[in-house]
């Protein structure tokens, strides 16, 4: 199948390994990757921080750069969940185009690791995600899955939220930090590397915390054939 | 605390949220409050099959409401007057406020009893009285406690969440007449203001109550609750004054069986509500001789008008998306500066009184847009598209508008795109040298992204764009 990527923005300057693992991953099984290269942010930073006009000049560029692409994916809950609200694109986070569409879960990764993984909070509201992402990594060779407590519970990014009302941000990314310590697991992934970087960011400071991953990158890694 | 109107910021939320959030006691009571409702809830909305389609239904009548505003206000007060009550429209808080003390003193009442009302909390009613001379009393235990401690509500239905029960018996002993427990057991307090109530009860000669929805179809009002501090306030007074906010209407009687079951589960956890009390007009020897109905507009009309906005005027005040907000639980609900807080304080004050008034632009802010209010909705406010609609329309700082449209600008262009990210690959180069025993980022950075590193860590940019490793690894031969 031809599949047209969507990186996104943030992934695209901060986070390239998020699309570098969704591009193997679909490659591994067989698809052939796209990449418009118009495409830049989908407008969801600047509608949620109010700006409504600027939002809709980037949907619309979204729009015309995946234009004729029938199958768009993106590594971002969010961001999928703002072009699906915006936009007709026909747009499908990873876990739903690799169970829904190309009914696949196990994509023949290895990964002797214990993972956490935080349900973000646009993939789990928003998208209905359920447990896609996890069905796929319980399907990773050697991953031992680790239930997160409270997993429905806000990481406290949202967007300019985490400068904006600083205080609150930092009192709800702590109680996330501290129910991730508590897993014992050395990986905590979700499918948003936004939220990722705001809980890695504080992961990265305590020396026994799991360490941010998106979990493109763990159903990346070769399995025993590849 | 601030006493202001009671339903404008007077605060920035962001301030009085870090001020809150230094109060140990109360995050503690709040996280413990919040999540014990919150699981209760969950149970028994979980144990109805046709939950979803019931919050449906009650959305679309309340839509209905909203559409035919004028028409069933109408509706409503023929048949009210025609069973014996006397109707009044208060255009805004000042306007009820007069209506009400003026009823008040020509009854000659030196005090009322109150049933815990949104709508006479929202309109400053108590403080009105108090300035004519007449004595306001709370009968709802945790208002009473609230009253008694000077204080003002945190919480729509549980306005007391913010104090534990060791706090509430040291408030007594000082301020409760007569109250000489040593213990804090729940049922020792509750049996306490049950004595103490008992008498203002039988003294009192009017009743204020609010109303939990209005039947236009009957002219009647229902009034929810657990404590049975309400059924005394609706019987025993001879004169009952119901201020009662236009959007409470519902147009038939036949509506309100959706409501009473999406309510107690959705507010208490609770399957049915001790106290149901529904009653029309007056009748001859039995209850209130005198019903006043005071039909207070005060902003709604307007929000009416807004064609996404005016969802927040569905709102039942469940508090439901209070329980489970974590920025509520964390700050909790004296930093929203309104009798309304949380989430639908967040799109309801600014709505009412303007995002203009004080500090009330912050509130649409006050939130991560996590979605965990709209979910639990028994009327499907979609409360995260209003706060950003609200955003989009409010009023914002001149940097920002600035920084945003030049973001804007070079996003909407590939080669600008590019560069842009090239800039700042090869700008934060040093930066990613220096920092690369810890995996590259970034602990400290300056204003205004010092609000970011003060407790977590920047990401830098990478050395290579994922464009850049496209076109070397897709695009090249």
């Amino acid at each position: 199948m031809r599949i047209a990527l969507f990186v996104t923005c943030l992934n695209d300057a901060l986070f390239p390994q998020a699309g570098i693992a969704t591009v193997t991953v679909l490659e591994r099984l067989g698809h052939t990757v796209a990449f418009p290269a118009a495409q830049s942010c989908c407008g969801q930073m600047h509608a949620n921080t109010g700006y409504a006009a600027p939002a809709r000049q980037l949907e619309r560029l979204t729009e015309s750069a995946f234009a004729g692409h029938d199958v768009i994916v993106s590594p971002s809950g969010s961001c999928v969940a703002h072009l699906r609200a915006h936009t007709a694109l026909p747009v499908y986070e990873l876990s739903e185009l690799l169970i829904d569409v190309l009914d696949v879960t196990d994509v023949g990764a290895t990964f002797p690791h214990r993972v956490t993984y935080h349900p973000t909070c646009h993939g789990l509201r928003s998208l209905r995600l359920g447990d896609r992402p996890t069905t796929l990594l319980r399907a990773v060779r050697g991953l031992e899955l680790i239930d997160l407590p409270e997993p429905d519970q806000c990481c406290g990014f949202g967007g300019t939220f985490a400068l904006k009302n600083a205080a609150v941000s930092a009192a709800m990314l702590t109680d996330k930090c501290t129910n991730a310590a508590l897993t014992g697991a050395e990986y905590l992934a979700a499918a948003d590397n936004s939220c990722l970087s705001h809980i890695g960011g504080a992961l990265t400071r305590h020396p026994h915390a799991p360490k941010p991953i998106h979990y493109a990158e763990i159903l990346a890694t070769p399995g025993p054939l590849s | 605390m601030s006493r202001g109107l009671p339903i404008v910021a007077v605060t920035p939320f962001p301030v009085a949220a870090e001020r809150e959030l230094g109060d140990a006691q109360l995050r503690g009571n709040l996280g413990r409050a919040t999540r014990t409702i919150r699981e209760k809830r969950a149970r028994v909305v979980a144990e109805v099959a046709d939950w979803e389609a019931m919050r449906e239904r009650a959305a679309a009548v309340k839509d209905e409401v909203l559409d035919d505003l004028g028409e069933l206000l109408a509706r409503f007060e023929a048949a009210a007057v025609a069973a014996g009550a006397t109707v009044h429209h208060a255009a805004d808080a000042a306007h009820a406020n007069a209506i009400v003390t003026e009823l008040a003193t020509a009854q000659r009442a030196e005090s009322v009893v109150k049933i815990k009302s949104m709508a006479t909390q929202e309109i400053g009613l108590n403080e009105a009285l108090e300035a004519a001379g007449i004595t306001p009393v709370e009968t709802d235990l945790a208002e009473l406690i609230v009253q008694l401690a000077d204080d003002t509500p945190s919480h729509i239905l549980v306005p007391a969440i913010h104090y534990n029960r060791r706090q509430i018996r040291e408030l007594f002993a000082r301020r409760m007449p007569g109250f000489s427990e040593t213990s804090d057991e729940p049922a020792v307090l509750a049996g306490a203001a049950r004595e103490y109530l008992r008498r203002t009860f039988l003294a009192a000669k009017v009743a204020v109550c609010g109303a939990n929805f209005a039947i236009a179809e009957t002219g009647s009002l229902v009034i929810v609750e657990s404590e049975g501090n309400g059924r005394m306030c609706l019987t025993l007074p001879e004169t009952l004054i119901a201020v009662v906010g236009v959007e409470k209407l519902l147009p038939r009687f036949a509506d309100l069986g959706d409501f009473l079951r999406l309510l107690p589960r959705s507010s208490t956890g609770e399957r049915m509500n001790p106290y149901t009390s529904i009653f029309t007009g007056v009748t001859a020897g039995d209850g209130p001789q005198r019903l006043h109905i005071v039909l207070l507009d005060n902003g709604r009309t307007h929000v009416a008008q807004d064609p996404l906005g005016r969802a927040a005027l569905r709102c039942i005040r469940c508090s439901a998306c209070l329980n489970v907000c974590p920025v509520y639980e964390r700050a909790g609900g004296h930093a929203y500066g309104s009798v309304y807080p949380g989430p639908i304080g967040a799109i309801l004050s600014p709505q009412l009184t303007g995002q203009d008034a004080g500090f009330n632009k912050t509130l649409p802010y006050a939130s991560t847009l996590c979605g965990a209010c709209y979910d639990v909705c028994p009327v499907k406010i979609n409360i995260p598209e209003i706060l950003v609609h609200l955003r989009q329309t409010g009023p914002k700082p001149a940097a920002e508008r600035v920084a945003m449209s030049t973001l804007s600008w070079v996003m909407r262009d590939r080669r600008r795109w590019r560069a842009a990210l090239r800039a700042a690959r090869t700008g934060a180069a040093p930066l990613r040298a220096l920092t690369r025993r810890r995996g590259g980022t970034l602990r400290r950075a300056p204003w205004p992204l010092s609000a970011w590193t003060a407790h977590r860590d920047a990401p830098l940019p990478a050395a290579e764009s994922f464009r850049d490793w496209w076109r070397r690894t897709h695009e090249q031969a």
